[in-house]
């Protein structure tokens, strides 16, 4: 195709994918809210519309009518600048992901992603590295002790989970032979055994699963490893100082860093897109789509489901955890599946 | 004026910007995200040769783990900014003209007596496994070498920046 | 298509960069920041001469200056905390005393 199409394609793609995104931002947050709400026998938002669903609408409203408030003793260049950078960096990884099938429009063939880059997984792994920033200048440039242990800690245990992370898709990448997102997920189609899809969880990967899973709770700062933000331990850690809007992009930064690692799992461990197709050519078409999207909605239940459940870690808890148990682990599974596919 | 020279000079331009940030702050945490910035626009450049694993790299390891090692230690010990004294100010008025010119001259030099040798964009294009395969075959030693010099520097950095009573042994 | 002298020009001026804030700056922290700044330079040409003469071993050695790089930083930022629990100042004029 030429340019000019490709370059209009690729403006809608990502309008598309913007909007989606942050529509699900906000009714994950409604989600957690009533899932949290239930497991505590209580009913969560339902005030505001039927079942509390424009609660997120109100909150919207809510952020930018506050008074945005900037401390006299902040260091105000970063102040400004660290909730914007959490949420570019939170919101460009979302740019390699692939939600489905290639889809014919209007004779042009469109692949459902925004770019499919030979290093995927890697520019997203480098995107998680520099969200790091957000986080730690955040807390430094609040000029506030709380923040700035509470920032602090968060990058200490940040950088730290990277690593048992990365090496937990080195299995995935050993078995799949690409770093290109689409062509791991391709290399899940099939079925083993004669009826097991060919899921890389399936398919010998469990253990990086298991220590992706956690290692991504952790790099999102999510409960059970939320002590940066923990309420009763540090105010609310690195976002002490910050109201309304600057405020809600953490928010948003956090829950939209949730997703990606949602929609990571399921591409890399549970097949992406596969799953029974039936119907007319059309339905074929969207039918990965709808298979896509129901395995990221049960990861994010599993990660709100866990929050409902754990208390948090220690911080020393925590970091022994990362260090002395998971990156041995992570270690561990890359040699074996090394060995298992040299064989 | 292909596309490939305005990638290149606007990358560069972020590139030399950032360098000459880095020298003009006076407080670090600026210096520190002027050269995170000149690391990110490099990654760039190494896209434009084609270099993409080491791009990834370059901001996975180098902007994305040594200058938070850096961002931390800065926010440890909160510097502050830099004061101005005898030393300081001869040495910009001596560094500064001296740098430029010697820099000036090796590019004149540089930019003079090279040939029409160009670069196209994406020129080698650096695939993770071209480059496991030189890594881990001919570059193997130096693979395993290097391992045990990270060795050393963690074990390194461990005992320098523990405080000392901890490293000091009791005796009963 | 650029040619290759702009890739070496642009990575002489990163390392002169480095030198010049290397001489020039006092803190501690901003010295070594020009160090990193001078292997980046580095690896510019690196990576640029690979490209022009067709030989991956370029991009492979650039892996060794970053591993190297990252042990230098480890090492060298202990060192800096150590000396500013002992000095108590960033400052490279003042610790000037073989004694403290």
């Amino acid at each position: 195709m030429s340019v000019g199409v490709f370059i209009l394609v690729s403006v809608i793609k990502s309008l598309v994918v913007l909007i989606v995104l942050l529509t699900a931002v906000a009714y994950t947050v409604w989600l957690e809210r009533k899932i949290v709400g239930r497991m505590q026998n209580r009913w969560g938002p339902t005030r505001v519309g039927p079942f509390g669903l424009l609660q997120p609408a109100a909150d919207g409203l809510k952020f930018l009518f506050k008074e945005d408030l900037t401390p006299p003793h902040v260091y105000k260049p970063l102040f400004l600048a660290a909730p914007m950078m959490a949420v570019i960096f939170a919101l460009t990884s979302i740019s390699v992901i692939p939600f489905g099938n290639s889809i014919t429009l209007f004779g042009y063939s469109i692949p459902l992603q925004i770019t499919d880059v030979n290093i995927g997984l890697l520019l997203i792994l480098g995107v998680t590295s520099m969200g790091v920033y957000g986080v730690a200048l955040a807390g430094w440039s609040s000029n506030n002790k709380y923040s700035l242990l509470g920032g602090l800690r968060a990058g200490a245990q940040m950088v730290s989970y990277e690593i048992a992370l990365g090496l937990s898709l080195v299995g995935v990448l050993i078995q799949s032979g690409s770093f290109s997102l689409r062509a791991i997920v391709d290399a899940q189609g099939g079925r083993f055994l004669g009826f097991i899809p060919r899921w890389n969880i399936f398919h010998w990967q469990f253990v990086g699963f298991f220590i992706y899973l956690m290692a991504a709770y952790a790099e999102t700062n999510r409960i059970p490893f939320d002590l940066p933000e923990a309420e009763t331990e540090l105010v609310a850690g690195y976002h002490t100082e910050y109201s309304s809007m600057k405020f809600a992009m953490f928010f948003m930064a956090e829950y939209a860093n949730m997703i990606t690692v949602a929609c990571l799992a399921t591409l890399l461990f549970f097949g992406g897109w596969h799953g029974p197709l039936a119907g007319p050519p059309l339905m074929r078409a969207l039918l990965p789509v709808f298979w896509f999207v129901a395995k990221v909605f049960c990861f994010l239940f599993l990660y709100i489901w866990v929050r409902g459940t754990l208390p948090r870690f220690r911080y020393d808890q925590l970091m022994s955890f990362g260090w002395k148990f998971l990156l041995p682990l992570a270690i561990a599974n890359l040699m074996v599946t090394a060995i298992v596919v040299a064989w | 004026m292909s596309f490939h020279l305005i990638l290149f000079l606007a990358f560069g331009a972020v590139c030399v910007g950032g360098a000459v940030n880095l020298l003009a702050q006076r407080h670090p945490i600026n210096s520190a995200l002027s050269l995170i910035a000149v690391m990110a626009a490099l990654a760039g450049e190494y896209l434009l040769l084609g270099a993409e694993f080491v791009a990834a790299v370059q901001v996975i390891v180098y902007a994305g783990a040594i200058m938070v090692l850096f961002v931390f230690v800065i926010m440890l010990l909160n510097a502050a900014e830099e004061e101005e004294t005898r030393g300081s100010r001869v040495a910009f008025l001596l560094g500064v003209p001296g740098v430029l010119t010697g820099s000036v001259l090796t590019a004149w030099v540089v930019l003079r007596h090279s040939g029409t040798e160009a670069v196209a964009i994406g020129a080698l294009p650096g695939h993770p496994t071209d480059i496991a395969q030189l890594l881990f075959h001919d570059f193997l030693l130096p693979f395993e070498v290097t391992s045990v010099l990270i060795l050393i520097a963690i074990m390194g950095a461990v005992v320098l920046a523990s405080k000392p009573e901890s490293t000091a042994r009791k005796v009963d | 298509m650029v040619p290759l002298s702009y890739y070496l020009v642009l990575s002489g001026f990163l390392f002169a960069c480095g030198v010049a804030g290397f001489l020039i700056k006092r803190n501690i922290i901003t010295i070594f920041m020009s160090i990193e700044l001078m292997l980046n330079g580095v690896n510019l040409s690196f990576v640029a001469f690979a490209a022009h003469w067709h030989a991956l071993s370029g991009q492979v050695f650039v892996f060794f200056v970053m591993v190297v790089a990252a042990a230098e930083a480890a090492v060298g930022l202990a060192i800096i905390i150590a000396v500013y629990r002992t000095r108590g100042t960033l400052n490279v004029d003042q610790v000037n005393l073989l004694k403290l």
